[in-house]
């Protein structure tokens, strides 16, 4: 899960960064522009890439106003023995509002009642450890229970390394619940956000029933730093990037963030199961 | 775990795990009679960093799903020391299937630094075929054991560890990383990977203090006794598992990583 290292410099969000009125700069086309110009959206309006999101922002772009129940909110992990990981999850607390890396709970896109998970990079690079895995195991269960589809948004730099191999550990587990949820015959899609890379991207963010991208979301398993020095070459510009892999045939479409909670809703409703 | 020596530091034993101790080949040839090697995903290729076939088990057929690193040079080369493409993983998925559709244990042997990180493997989707070889194993209604017998490197490793049990030699590691990468990652200075693997647990004893591994195989033996051992216990740990219900079975060891 060498993917993260290569993303930990990176400003978070670009925008967040800049006072009002002054230019950003568009992290994939590098075009420079107003802050406005970005829209409710967040979106470069040279090349369509959709800027990071909060697991705030994203909630508001995509459920209906006023539908959200959330589950598990205030879960946070107990004993941090990892040296500097107790300060590191609270300055992290205290900047996204959150106590790990995932939001989850139910509520309905366009009328439709879904599960709904949405992971944060601005919280340790969206990292998967035993508090995201714990959340996204609760939501498969209580989804099963309730039968309802799950809709994950994924956005992660790979592993949590402070919390070592308890965190490669969550990929089995959640693979556990996945594997009863799909034999239940429901509904699993995924949206993968930028960036979705390492533990994540081998495990349930590549296990959609179906799979979205946003335009020009970083999706891999290893990072690009690691690739050139295994190949000792410069790898394309479109390596990794969701138009690359829809081509591989690793993504069924790539969605403008106007025009997700349309299609979600849409999926949704194509995916009801006639009971035999 | 006061049966084994505890001499080595945990640095010491991620240098032994690296050593070519045994190869793929000669702990199949060793504990398993009538080998044959079964080639290919049936879909683009084979790669021969993943060893796998049917054998006997003294009386009972099982399936093997072996990751090797190779001894010479060439063999090095050629299994990238181990390191599989998605192809393997996917090889490794159709020799699931097969195993469930005969009704056959699987045994997996794991060696890997990781899975492959390379432009094409990136183009294959190895991050899909880690997933899918996972999920598979979350779903196969015959018993899965794991045995580690030398660097269990990150998810590449995990995609055939989701198994009922989980075995490892006393000096064969386990670990979300390499820790030279865990220290350039967390400190941006990969030469403090022996401060690393201090602290990462990622040790037999440690590994199984934390349950993460059930058995802990001793090594200070002659080989040839250290594999008797494991026969032994395979002969024994697969035929209890044989007598469980299978969907008890896929439900335990869904229940196995729960915990976690």
């Amino acid at each position: 899960m060498g993917a993260v290292h290569q993303f930990k410099n990176e400003p978070s969000d670009a925008a967040k960064r800049v006072p009002d009125g002054l230019f950003v700069d568009c992290p994939y086309c590098h075009t420079h522009f107003y802050e406005k110009q970005l829209g409710k959206y967040k979106v470069c309006p040279n090349c369509g890439y959709g800027f990071r999101l909060t697991a705030q922002e994203r909630l508001a772009q995509v459920l209906d106003a006023d539908s959200f129940v959330e589950t598990n909110a205030e879960l946070s992990l107990q004993n941090p023995d990892f040296p500097g990981y107790a300060d590191k999850l609270h300055k992290a607390q205290r900047t996204t509002h959150l106590r790990d890396a995932v939001m989850t709970g139910t509520g309905t896109i366009k009328d439709q009642p879904v599960a709904l998970g949405i992971m944060d990079s601005h919280f340790v690079m969206g990292s998967l450890g035993t508090i995201v895995g714990e959340k996204i195991t609760r939501l498969f269960e209580l989804a099963l229970q309730e039968k309802l589809p799950v809709v994950l948004f994924t956005a992660s730099g790979g592993a949590r390394m402070q919390e070592g191999i308890q965190s490669l550990m969550q990929m089995a587990k959640i693979s556990g619940v996945l594997a009863r949820f799909q034999q239940a015959g429901l509904f699993y899609l995924v949206v993968l956000t930028d960036p979705t890379t390492g533990g994540v991207t081998a495990s349930f963010a590549m296990d959609g029933d179906v799979t979205l991208a946003e335009p020009h979301a970083l999706i891999g398993f290893a990072g690009r730093r690691v690739i050139e020095q295994t190949l000792h070459e410069k790898l394309p510009e479109d390596f990794q990037r969701a138009e690359s892999l829809k081509q591989q045939g690793f993504v069924d479409e790539i969605v403008k963030r106007e025009n997700l909670a349309d299609t979600i809703a849409k999926l949704v409703r194509l995916h009801r199961r006639n009971e035999a | 775990m006061s049966l084994f020596k505890h001499d080595l530091d945990p640095a010491e034993v991620v240098a032994k795990s690296r050593e070519d101790r045994y190869s793929a080949n000669y702990i199949i040839q060793s504990l398993f009679s009538d080998f044959f090697e079964m080639h290919g995903d049936r879909l683009q290729g084979d790669d021969p960093s993943i060893v796998s076939g049917v054998a006997m088990l003294n009386e009972q057929p099982v399936t093997i799903i072996a990751i090797d690193k190779g001894i010479t040079l060439d063999e090095k080369i050629a299994k990238r020391n181990g390191s599989p493409t998605p192809s393997g993983y996917r090889k490794a998925q159709r020799m699931m299937h097969h195993a469930e559709k005969f009704r056959q244990p699987i045994i997996t042997f794991i060696n890997t630094p990781g899975a492959y990180p390379g432009k094409e493997a990136e183009e294959n989707g190895q991050g899909e075929a880690i997933a899918q070889s996972i999920l598979t194993s979350m779903k196969v209604t015959v018993p899965i054991i794991a045995i580690i017998y030398g660097e269990g490197g990150s998810g590449g490793a995990l995609a055939l560890a989701t198994a009922d049990e989980v075995w490892m030699f006393e000096n064969a590691t386990y670990s979300v990383l390499s820790p030279e990468g865990f220290a350039s990652i967390l400190w941006k200075d990969g030469k403090r990977s022996d401060e690393a693997a201090r602290l990462m647990g990622l040790t037999a004893a440690e590994l199984a203090d934390e349950g993460v591994i059930d058995y802990v195989i001793p090594e200070g033996w002659t080989k040839r006794r250290l594999m008797r051992l494991v026969q032994v216990r395979l002969e024994r740990s697969i035929e209890r598992l044989m007598k469980l219900d299978p969907n008890e079975l896929v439900s335990r060891r869904q229940q196995r990583f729960r915990k976690f």
